[in-house]
C-alpha cells in the first residue's frame, strides 16, 4: 500500500511523504526535499564570475578566469556529492531493526542500519535551533550498562526538517510497529 | 517474533532438497548455510553433520526442506516433504517453496509441539532475508564482537542477530569445502559449489613465506643486535643517538620489519592487518625513496644543487648582518641603550662570521655529502626527509645559539620581575632594599633591548621550527598510512563492513515479506582511524598552546627530543 502527502518544514519549503506498507511487520517513510533551484545556482555562478572578471580586469591575467571556471565545476560537484541530500527514508522493520538512509543529489546513498535489539523507544523531541524551537523525531537508544538509561539519541530526517503534523504520521506508525515488537519479544 | 529466514543469493536457483543450517533461538532466526539435493541416505547426511558440528563448532542441523518446481508442488510430493520432517527432527521445521521461473515464494513453518499458550494470529510469520554467502564469509564486522563461547550452538544472547549471522556463516568454512566435482556421498549446493575458489600466487607465496621469514628475521636481528651493542650506549653516541631523527626513523623502521618477519602467526585479523599494513607502509616508502634516488642522480642535480647551496648561505648571512645593523641603529624608531645594543650586536655579527667561514671550510665537500646522503634515500623516503631535518637543524645552529643567548638575557633580566611587594615587605626598609631598587630600575631600563633581539631571533628559530614541523608531518604520515586497509576499502568495500542495509524486494500481498541484506562498507574515516599505525613520535610533539607559553616566559623550545617528552 502506498499514498503520498505534502507537508511543509520549518522554513516553509515543499516536502513530499511517501509512505508504503508492506506488510504489518513492515513500513517506509519517504521524506522528499525542495530540489536544487535553478535561481540560486544562476546567482552563484554569476557571482563568482563577475568576481572573477573584476580580478581580471585588475591583474590582466586570463588563469583567473580559468579558474573560476574550475573552481564552480568543483564546487558545485562537491555540493552535490556531499551536501545537497534529495530524500530521506525511514525503514522500520519488525524484529530487524530500524534503516535510515539519505540520498543526495549526486545519487549517492549513505545508509544506516539499528538493530531492534539496540532501540529503546522513538519519540519526538524539541529543539533550539538557531532562533527557534523546533520538534525532531529521534531513536533513543538503550544503554548496556545501565537497564534504563539511555546511550545516544539519534536524530532522523535531520536535513529535511519536517514540521510537526509530518513527525506526528511516522511517530504513530513507529509506535505501532514497536508496540508490536514488544508485545511479541515478552511473550516466549 | 517473527521467524527470519536468512537465504543464501547463490541458492536461490538450486534443486529441491533440504535445507542445512544453524538455527539462533533467541533471535528466531534461521541461517541456512546449503542446500542438499536428492538422492541422499539418511543416515550418512547426520554423519555428515556430527563431522561438521564437531569441525567448527557451530550447531549445524537440517531445518526444513526447500522445493523449487515446475508448478505447485503435488499432494504426493508435498506429503513426501512433511515426512521428512520426521527422519530429520527440528523444531521449528521450515518448508520454502519457489515456482521455476516465478518470483514470489511460499513459506510455511510448522511447530511440532503445540504451542504453551495460544498465538496471536499472524504469529507465525516469516522473512526472508537474502544475502550473499561469500561476501558475508570474507567481511569483517565493526567494531568486531567477541564471541566467548565457542560450545556447538550457544550463543550470548547480549550479541545481535546479525553478528550471529556473520559468525555461523564465518566459521562454517568445513562445510564449504566440497565442491560438485568431489566424488562425496551428499551433493551439496552452496557458493563454492560451483568450484572451490583458490589463488595459485596466494599458494606459493604462503609456501615461501616460511623460509623467506626465517632468513629475514636472523638477519634483522643480526642488525638489532649489532645496533645494541655496547659502543653505542656510551656517551656521546648515545647523546647523539638519541637526539637525532634520523636514528630514531630508523629505529621505528627496524621494530616495524621485525614485527613483520616475526615467525609468529597473527592471532587475529586486527593484527593481520596491522603486519600488512607495516609491510605496505615500508614498501611505499622504499619506492618513494628509490623514486627520489634517481631523480637526484640523474642529469647531474646533486651537482647543481651543490652549487647552489653556498651562495644561498652567503645571501642568508647578508640579510642577517643587514638585520643586526638595522638593530643596532634606531629600529623602528624606538630608542635603545646604545652601549647595550652595540654589544650584543657585535657580538652576534661575530657568530655569523664564524658560521659564514665554516660554511666555506665545508664547501668543496658538500657534493660528497650530499651524494651519500642521497643514497640514504634507499632506505626510505621518510629517513631520507628526517635526514634533511637534521641538516637543517644543524645548518641553522646559529639561529638557535642566537635564540639560546637571547632567551637566557631575557630570563636573567625577567628574574627581578619575580621579586615582588611581598619581598619587599620581608626585606624591610635597608640599603639591600636600596640597592636592590636601583639594580631593578637599570634592568628594567635595558628590558626593551634585550626583548627586541629575543623577539627578532625566535621569530627567526619559529620559521626554522615551523620548516621542521612540516617535514615531521609527512614523515608521520608515510610512517602511519594504512596504505592496505585504504585499498581494501577501495577495492573489496564488502571485507570491512561497518554493518548492514536492507532493500525491500518486490511484494505480494499473502506472500511472506523478502529483503535483500547487503553489506554497508566503512566510511574512510573510519577505515583510517581504526587502522591507524602507531607514529614514532621523534619530534617534539609540543601543543601550540604549549609552544606559546614557552615562547613568552623565555623557555627552551630545543630541536630535538626532551627525555620528559614520552610518546607512545
Amino acid at each position: 500500500m502506498e499514498d503520498e502527502r505534502s507537508f511543509s518544514d520549518i522554513c516553509g519549503g515543499r516536502l513530499a511523504l511517501q509512505r508504503r506498507y508492506y506488510s504489518p511487520s513492515c513500513r517506509e517513510f519517504c521524506l522528499s526535499c525542495p530540489r536544487l533551484s535553478l535561481r540560486s545556482l544562476t546567482a552563484v555562478t554569476c557571482t563568482v564570475w563577475l568576481a572573477a572578471y573584476g580580478l581580471f580586469t585588475l591583474c590582466e591575467n586570463s588563469m583567473i578566469l580559468s579558474a573560476a571556471i574550475f573552481i564552480t565545476l568543483l564546487g558545485l560537484l562537491g555540493y552535490l556529492h556531499f551536501v545537497k541530500i534529495d530524500q530521506e527514508t525511514l525503514l522500520i522493520i519488525d524484529s530487524l531493526g530500524i534503516q535510515m538512509t539519505s540520498s543526495y543529489a549526486s545519487g549517492k546513498e549513505s545508509t544506516t542500519f539499528i538493530e531492534m535489539d539496540k532501540v529503546k523507544d522513538i519519540v519526538i523531541n524539541e529543539a533550539i535551533y538557531m532562533q527557534k524551537v523546533i520538534y525532531y523525531l529521534c531513536i533513543l537508544l538503550k544503554d548496556p550498562v545501565e537497564p534504563h538509561g539511555i546511550s545516544q539519541v539519534v536524530p532522523v530526517f535531520q536535513s529535511a526538517k519536517p514540521r510537526l503534523d509530518c513527525l506526528i504520521e511516522v511517530y504513530r506508525s513507529c509506535q505501532e510497529i514497536l508496540a508490536h515488537q514488544k508485545a511479541t519479544s515478552t511473550s516466549p | 517474533m517473527v521467524l527470519k529466514a536468512f537465504f543464501p543469493t547463490c541458492c536461490v536457483s538450486a534443486d529441491s532438497g533440504l535445507l542445512v543450517g544453524r538455527w539462533v533461538p533467541e533471535h528466531s532466526s534461521a541461517v541456512v548455510l546449503a542446500v542438499l539435493h536428492f538422492p541422499f541416505i539418511p543416515v550418512q547426511v547426520k554423519q555428515l553433520l556430527a563431522q561438521v558440528r564437531q569441525a567448527s563448532q557451530v550447531g549445524v542441523a537440517v531445518l526444513g526442506t526447500w522445493c523449487h518446481c515446475r508448478q505447485e508442488p503435488e499432494e504426493s510430493l508435498g506429503r513426501f516433504l512433511e515426512g521428512l520432517g520426521a527422519v530429520f527432527p527440528h523444531e521449528p521445521w521450515l518448508q520454502l517453496c519457489r515456482e521455476r521461473g516465478g518470483t514470489f515464494w511460499s513459506c510455511e513453518v510448522t511447530h511440532q509441539q503445540a504451542p504453551a499458550a495460544p498465538s496471536a494470529p499472524g504469529e507465525d510469520q516469516v522473512m526472508l532475508i537474502f544475502y550473499d554467502q561469500r561476501q558475508v564469509l570474507l567481511s569483517q564486522l565493526h567494531p568486531p564482537t567477541v564471541l566467548p563461547d565457542r560450545q556447538a550452538g550457544a550463543t550470548p544472547a547480549s550479541t545481535g542477530g546479525l553478528a550471529a549471522v556473520f559468525d555461523t556463516v564465518a566459521r562454517s568454512e568445513v562445510l564449504f569445502r566440497s565442491d560438485r566435482f568431489d566424488e562425496g556421498p551428499v551433493r551439496l549446493s552452496h557458493w563454492q559449489s560451483e568450484g572451490v575458489e583458490a589463488s595459485i600466487l596466494a599458494e606459493l607465496a604462503r609456501r615461501a613465506s616460511g623460509p623467506v621469514c626465517l632468513l629475514l628475521a636472523s638477519l634483522l636481528s643480526l642488525v638489532s643486535a649489532v645496533g645494541a651493542c655496547r659502543v653505542f650506549k656510551l656517551w656521546p653516541l648515545s647523546f647523539v643517538g638519541s637526539k637525532l631523527s634520523t636514528c630514531e626513523q630508523l629505529r621505528h623502521r627496524l621494530e616495524h620489519l621485525t614485527l613483520i618477519f616475526s615467525m609468529r602467526k597473527a592471532e587475529n585479523s586486527a593484527q593481520l592487518m596491522r603486519k600488512v599494513n607495516m609491510l605496505a607502509s615500508v614498501l611505499l616508502d622504499v619506492a618513494l625513496g628509490l623514486t627520489l634516488l634517481s631523480w637526484l642522480h640523474g642529469r647531474s642535480r646533486i651537482g647543481h644543487l651543490a652549487d647552489a647551496l653556498v651562495p644561498v648561505a652567503d645571501h642568508v648571512a647578508e640579510e642577517l648582518q643587514h638585520l643586526l645593523q638595522w638593530l643596532m641603529g634606531a629600529p623602528a624608531g624606538l630608542k635603545m641603550n646604545r652601549a647595550l645594543d652595540q654589544v650584543l650586536g657585535r657580538f652576534f655579527l661575530y657568530h655569523i662570521h664564524l658560521w659564514i667561514s665554516y660554511i666555506h671550510l665545508m664547501s668543496p665537500f658538500v657534493e660528497h655529502i650530499l651524494w651519500h646522503v642521497g643514497l640514504s634515500a634507499c632506505l626510505g623516503l621518510t629517513v631520507a626527509l628526517s635526514l634533511l631535518s637534521d641538516i637543517i637543524a644543524l645548518l641553522t645552529f646559529h639561529i638557535y645559539c642566537f635564540y639560546v643567548y637571547g632567551a637566557r638575557w631575557g630570563a636573567a633580566l625577567g628574574r627581578p620581575w619575580a621579586w615582588g611587594p611581598a619581598d619587599a615587605r620581608r626585606a624591610g626598609p635597608s640599603p639591600q632594599l636600596f640597592i636592590g631598587t636601583l639594580l631593578f630600575t637599570i634592568l628594567l631600563f635595558l628590558l626593551p633591548t634585550t626583548a627586541l633581539y629575543y623577539l627578532v631571533f625566535t621569530l627567526l628559530r619559529l620559521l626554522v621550527v615551523a620548516v621542521q614541523g612540516l617535514i615531521h608531518l609527512l614523515v608521520d604520515l608515510i610512517n602511519s598510512l594504512p596504505l592496505y586497509s585504504l585499498g581494501l576499502r577501495l577495492c573489496r568495500p564488502y571485507r570491512l563492513a561497518a554493518g548492514v542495509k536492507f532493500r525491500v524486494l518486490q511484494h505480494e500481498a499473502g506472500r511472506p515479506l523478502r529483503l535483500l541484506m547487503q553489506i554497508n562498507p566503512l566510511p574512510y574515516s573510519r577505515v583510517m582511524h581504526t587502522y591507524r599505525l602507531p607514529s614514532c613520535g621523534c619530534h617534539p610533539k609540543d601543543s601550540w598552546g604549549a609552544l606559546c607559553r614557552k615562547l613568552f616566559f623565555g623557555e627552551l623550545i630545543y630541536p630535538w627530543r626532551q627525555r620528559g617528552d614520552k610518546q607512545d
